[in-house]
């Protein structure tokens, strides 16, 4: 139930009274309802928007269709993604014409739910010898036949569905709540009865039954839209960023793609530019006596402390090779993102042997740039040393002191040569080293495991075999200040 | 203050087709959607954010809005590092400083008969904050709009550019519509402004400030829409020029263009034409001034290509908008 908004009422003059019975009489029930669909349609629709909602219904109320719309888009829906989810939705809602006929006259409105004695429930047995809902349908009595529909949907809890499979459930529910019984004696009656006429009346009383039937799979599998996908979504999204990234497959990657490409986006909002952080509150002495020296020390204007926090710059190594190849591609495409967010980064991609992909990764599309780099270096035999001894020819000079680089591998060589010293001179120019190892802790040095040989030359090594570490990792590296 | 807005704005928006037509008799044609964004954020009293691509009209919407309904605009421009006392309030030290050094002497002599430093201190404490008072307050923009006794409009520009911690002020100010000044009290809006913020969408806002605002979003007009809006700025615009032109501009809005052309550049556009007494469309016409529609010269080499064929094609497109234009 929808409560009285806390807020005092302001100073202006405002036309439309917020008192609570009236509140709760006009809007109530189908906004309640339709929050609840939004809700699980996808729409982040807090509890303080459904208030407004409440309060806005309120002041337009609910005569006109666009705007109860607009008025609702307004409110509820934030982004465009969500403007396009609520229209949906919206449409989907308030429609009502299962039963429509092709003259039908009046808008899908919502009925307000506040007229039940036109309804019939249960196994009402009224009338002569016929049930109530057995009359409904002789008579083609289309908007009681909604009405019913919609009563019996919300008494048998057709909000609580998830699954597709609960479809023929509730259609069976709903149908016996209508009455379903009541009407099968009575075409059993009709039929025993004998006669010309009572055989064609049971023959149309069949009919019409098999037509409400389809009607309410329809309407039940409406609902289910409506009210299971954003959950379902929802879950699936968790799984995915939860996920081991080698346990996923081929068919996963267009939907991680769009998590990944969110979070890429996310990060870059953040930390695109060099942001100045301002600590008010604490005067740089020295740069206010020098501003002030035009007036004699006097600090006619004041200097603020500010800490300035650079734009990282970043080099990324990613191992491909066949120890890693199920989650060679995860990493490319996360790398394909960041790529997108960032602009000072480079990337190179190395096996046997190292090469940048920072121009394939650019210009290329996301899976035309992952096959060309799998193809050229993928799957190959881990060479850690070599593919060091490449980076430090080919762009060891662009490591400065400003630079991070990010290492994503296994450390697994193969029993080839580690080359640490190359790792020491690289971190000793780098600003920072950061390992990342899809392993678990366990297994890092057993076998051809380098770990702890390279870890000794990196500031931080940690276990990265999700998206969410991922996404843990970049935000850490992007929070630190220059 | 005009007897109109003496009792608040209220009156002044009696329904969503009274918004439409208050907007109108100022120049503004809005969409349903935009009239009813403005009804709703005066009655329930909350701030509206507007999101949209440039030149769309979410400035022009403010401004009309203080026109039609005779307040006064209060615009802020929002930038990175825009902070507290750029926006809500400053002290002016200079003043501060200044009245000092000039009152030294008659400070001195108020002090002159107290002996000891306590009861100095004691005596100067008893003026309590002179320095501080209303006199030495520069008000800034949101101050400003908070003070004004009929209301005002505040127009928040480009919220997006700012950072978060101005966000995280701003939504404060806007829940209550009233501020704390710590040495003078609580400031409270007499009447509460009409707060508009827009957004080029360059980052996502922060979520409780979305969460708080009504959201409009603005995107470029159609055919009948844009038509009507170039006539209300065009005034003497002939009825099949602005056809032609109109339909040309929707035309190039659908190609991939860096950056298509919005209503402003149209208008300006249809305005270069008058300028040279131009009455129909001709394709050498629209080659020479295609620079005021776009600003990129990849997206000119794009456009200059299909030229003749979208010409044509807005030529051609005779009657269908002319009805609703003329039956205005």
């Amino acid at each position: 139930m929808l409560s009285v908004p806390a807020r005092s009422p302001s100073p202006s003059t405002r036309h439309v009274s917020s008192s609570p019975s009236s509140l709760e009489r006009s809007a109530s029930e189908p906004l309640r309802r339709f929050l609840q669909v939004a809700r699980g349609a996808g729409l982040r629709v807090s509890a303080a928007e459904g208030i407004d909602a409440a309060r806005a219904v309120d002041v337009v109320g609910f005569a006109d269709r666009a705007v109860l719309k607009d008025t609702l888009s307004l409110v509820l829906a934030k982004t465009p993604d969500e403007k396009h989810l609520f229209d949906e939705c919206f449409e989907l809602y308030f429609k009502r014409d299962e039963f429509a006929s092709p003259d039908a006259v009046e808008p899908p409105l919502p009925e307000p739910m506040a007229a039940p004695d036109a309804m019939v429930s249960g196994d009402g047995v009224g009338g002569q010898g016929g049930s109530a809902l057995g009359q409904m349908l002789l008579n083609d009595d289309r908007a009681a036949l909604a009405a019913a529909m919609e009563q019996a949907a919300r008494e048998t809890g057709l909000e609580n569905i998830r699954f597709f499979t609960q479809k023929n459930l509730y259609a069976r529910r709903i149908l016996d709540r209508m009455g379903l019984r009541a009407v099968e004696r009575e075409i059993e009656a009709l039929q025993s009865r004998g006669t010309e006429e009572a055989i064609v009346r049971a023959g149309r009383l069949e009919a019409r039954l098999e037509m409400l039937r389809d009607a309410l799979r329809d309407f039940v599998e409406r609902h289910l839209v409506l009210f299971a996908r954003g959950e379902t979504e929802a879950f699936r999204e968790e799984l995915l960023k939860n996920a081991r990234l080698s346990n996923l497959e081929r068919r996963d990657f267009d939907r991680m793609r769009v998590l990944v490409r969110a979070m890429a986006k996310k990060l870059a909002a953040r930390y695109a530019k060099t942001r100045r952080r301002r600590l008010r509150g604490q005067l740089d002495v020295r740069r206010t006596l020098r501003r002030n020296m035009g007036w004699g020390g006097v600090p006619f204007v004041t200097v603020w402390k500010q800490k300035r926090i650079e734009k990282p710059r970043v080099l990324v190594l990613c191992d491909v090779s066949g120890s890693v190849a199920p989650m060679a591609q995860f990493l490319l495409m996360f790398l394909y993102a960041v790529h997108e967010a960032l602009s000072d980064i480079r990337s190179f991609a190395f096996a046997g042997s190292l090469i940048e992909v920072s121009d394939v990764l650019e210009k290329h599309d996301i899976e035309a740039a992952i096959d060309e780099i799998m193809r050229t270096i993928g799957y190959g035999s881990s060479n850690y040393g070599n593919s060091l001894a490449d980076f430090e020819d080919g762009w060891g000079a662009f490591v400065t002191n400003k630079t991070t680089i990010i290492i994503l591998g296994d450390a697994r060589g193969n029993r080839t040569d580690p080359r640490t010293e190359i790792m020491a001179r690289l971190s000793q120019r780098a600003k920072r080293i950061i390992w990342l190892n899809p392993e678990y802790r366990s297994a890092w040095g057993t076998g051809d495991s380098d770990m702890y040989r390279y870890a000794a030359y990196c500031n931080v090594v940690t276990v990265c075999s999700t998206l969410r570490h991922l996404e843990r990792v970049v935000t850490d590296l992007l929070e630190q200040a220059a | 203050m005009n007897d109109a807005t003496a009792a608040g704005p209220a009156l002044a928006l009696p329904s969503i087709e009274a918004v439409e037509q208050g907007l109108r008799s100022v120049g503004y044609i809005p969409s349903r959607q935009i009239a009813t964004a403005v009804y709703l954020a005066h009655h329930l009293q909350k701030p509206m954010l507007v999101e949209g691509p440039a030149g769309v009209g979410k400035t022009e919407l403010a401004r009309s809005v203080a026109h039609w309904l005779r307040l006064p605009l209060i615009r802020m421009q929002c930038y990175e590092g825009l902070d507290e006392a750029k926006a809500l309030y400053e002290w002016k030290y200079g003043k501060q400083l200044l009245y000092t050094q000039i009152l030294k002497d008659k400070i001195g002599s108020v002090i002159g008969d107290t002996d000891g430093l306590g009861a100095a201190l004691n005596k100067l404490h008893d003026f309590g904050d002179i320095f501080f008072s209303e006199n030495f307050l520069e008000p800034r923009p949101l101050l400003r709009a908070l003070q004004q006794p009929g209301g005002a409009v505040l127009l928040v520009d480009e919220v997006d550019k700012s950072d978060q911690e101005f966000e995280a002020f701003l939504l404060e100010i806007l829940s209550d519509y009233q501020v704390t000044i710590p040495e003078i009290g609580t400031v409270a809006a007499v009447t509460p402004p009409i707060v508009l913020l827009t957004s080029n969408s360059t980052r996502d806002l922060g979520d409780a400030l979305k969460r708080r605002c009504l959201h409009l979003h603005i995107g470029f007009p159609d055919e009948k829409l844009e038509a009507q809006i170039i006539d209300s700025r065009v005034p003497g615009i002939e009825a099949r020029l602005l056809r032609q032109l109109v339909s040309f501009v929707q035309q190039l809005r659908g190609l991939d263009l860096k950056k298509v052309p919005s209503v402003s550049e149209t208008i300006d556009w249809a305005k270069v034409l008058v300028l040279l007494h131009a009455s129909v469309l001709e394709v050498d016409l629209v080659r020479d001034t295609l620079n005021v529609l776009l600003k990129f010269e990849a997206d000119i080499e794009i456009a200059g290509k299909q030229l003749a064929t979208l010409t044509h094609k807005a030529q051609g497109d005779l009657s269908r908008i002319v009805g609703e234009v003329e039956a205005r």
